[in-house]
């Protein structure tokens, strides 16, 4: 129990995914301009990161390692994610129509969030067990959100504020980006 | 614009008019993550060159086979293939890079960079066009990212290329090294594009009104 809370702080604080391993750009610059889109992106990033996880393991271990296909390792996760973010888009639109239209554009591109492809090489990597892997994928996921919402809030307020004018847009959000990395990282040595 | 695309032309924007990292602003997460040293930003911008001009020439080929439907899935093989190609040849041949960029070599696959110009560029064009293209845009992207990576090193560690640069008296701004500092140095060189650009437009447009006059 006490590996699993330690691997929560660390995912979300210490190791956080945008932050401290620049995973998960993207979405972080682009989809952070209001809080509530940035909040429905983050729910349907753990969403997908969390059964990618779980079926990234599943097909490396029970596909490419008895075939001995490892060197396509690469191929076969993006394409499972592909797959994934396809089904998760269906039966969003069958079952929650609401939240697919909230979500729009933003599901389909999940697919090239660097995060998804991210967490599973990594996992595949240090070599986790199942229960690790699918708990990592959902860990880091709510360290992107985190990110996230946290990063909209300040670009909300920055809209609203005086800027100089050469400041404005993106050279602002990454500087007030600079400095929120600069707090996460007052996190790293927190856990041994 | 109206004007007709030629090889130079396609290599040409890429590499200025529409810099991937500079302008379109894509492709951000290997740029912030290895521009830690003048030498990963290099291999990094290379491999990524490599497939993209891979990708855009093979796709271009395609393009009339790949029916308009399922060319997402088709893009993502195509590409995926490619850069498994790399990373075997990186590993084989270049371990020590291979080893620090890392993590990073799979994840060109999900490169915003290279599966836009699919979308955008190759699945419409010509493959001389396309290779041009490709050409343009990932040595753009290996300028770009060596810039903010030389930026990084000379002042995050006093070095460039691995050679001691400042002397000894220098203290290192370890903060520009961290994870924070490549947020803060694309910023501030974003500033110093956007300053340059709006002085270029300013001119551009001074000399056209002067031929109309």
């Amino acid at each position: 129990m006490k590996e699993y809370l330690l691997m929560l702080v660390g995912c979300l604080l210490v190791n956080n995914y945008v932050m401290c391993q620049f995973l998960g750009i993207c979405p972080f610059l682009g989809v952070s301009k209001k809080f509530d889109t940035a909040l429905g992106m983050g729910l349907a990033v753990t969403f997908v990161m969390t059964l990618a996880s779980f079926m990234t393991w599943m097909v490396e271990h029970f596909l490419l390692i008895p075939l001995d296909l490892m060197y396509l390792r690469t191929i076969a996760f993006i394409l499972v994610i592909a797959v994934l973010v396809q089904l998760v888009e269906m039966a969003l639109k069958k079952l929650s129509f609401s939240l697919y239209q909230a979500l729009g554009v933003y599901l389909p591109l999940i697919t090239t969030n660097c995060a998804v492809l991210g967490v599973a090489v990594l996992n595949s990597n240090n070599g986790y067990g199942l229960l690790q892997s699918t708990l990592s994928g959902c860990f880091s996921a709510l360290g992107f959100t985190l990110s996230l919402l946290l990063f909209s809030c300040i670009r909300e307020r920055l809209e609203m504020s005086d800027v100089p004018k050469w400041m404005e847009g993106f050279p602002g959000a990454l500087i007030a980006a600079g400095l929120m990395a600069v707090s996460f990282m007052g996190f790293g040595g927190l856990i041994g | 614009m109206a004007k007709k695309q030629t090889f130079w032309s396609a290599l040409l924007n890429g590499l200025l008019f529409e810099n991937p990292t500079f302008v379109l602003m894509v492709g951000m997460c290997p740029t912030l993550a290895v521009t830690t040293a003048a030498s990963n930003a290099i291999g990094m911008g290379l491999s990524t060159t490599v497939v993209l001009v891979c990708s855009n020439l093979f796709i271009s080929l395609l393009r009339n086979m790949i029916s308009e439907k399922i060319r997402i899935p088709a893009f993502i093989v195509v590409i995926a293939s490619f850069v498994t190609i790399v990373e075997m040849v990186l590993k084989a041949y270049m371990p020590d890079l291979s080893a620090t960029l890392g993590l990073y070599i799979p994840l060109i696959v999900v490169n915003c960079i290279i599966f836009a110009r699919a979308e955008a560029f190759a699945f419409k064009n010509g493959p001389i066009l396309a290779l041009g293209d490709g050409l343009g845009m990932g040595l753009g992207f290996t300028v770009a990212i060596t810039i903010l990576a030389s930026v990084r090193e000379i002042f995050g560690a006093g070095t460039l290329f691995g050679m001691d640069l400042m002397g000894a008296s220098y203290q290192p701004m370890a903060i520009l090294t961290a994870p924070s500092g490549g947020f803060l140095t694309l910023g501030l060189l974003l500033i110093i594009v956007n300053m340059v650009r709006k002085k270029l437009d300013a001119w551009v447009a001074a000399r056209k009104e002067a031929e109309l006059a």
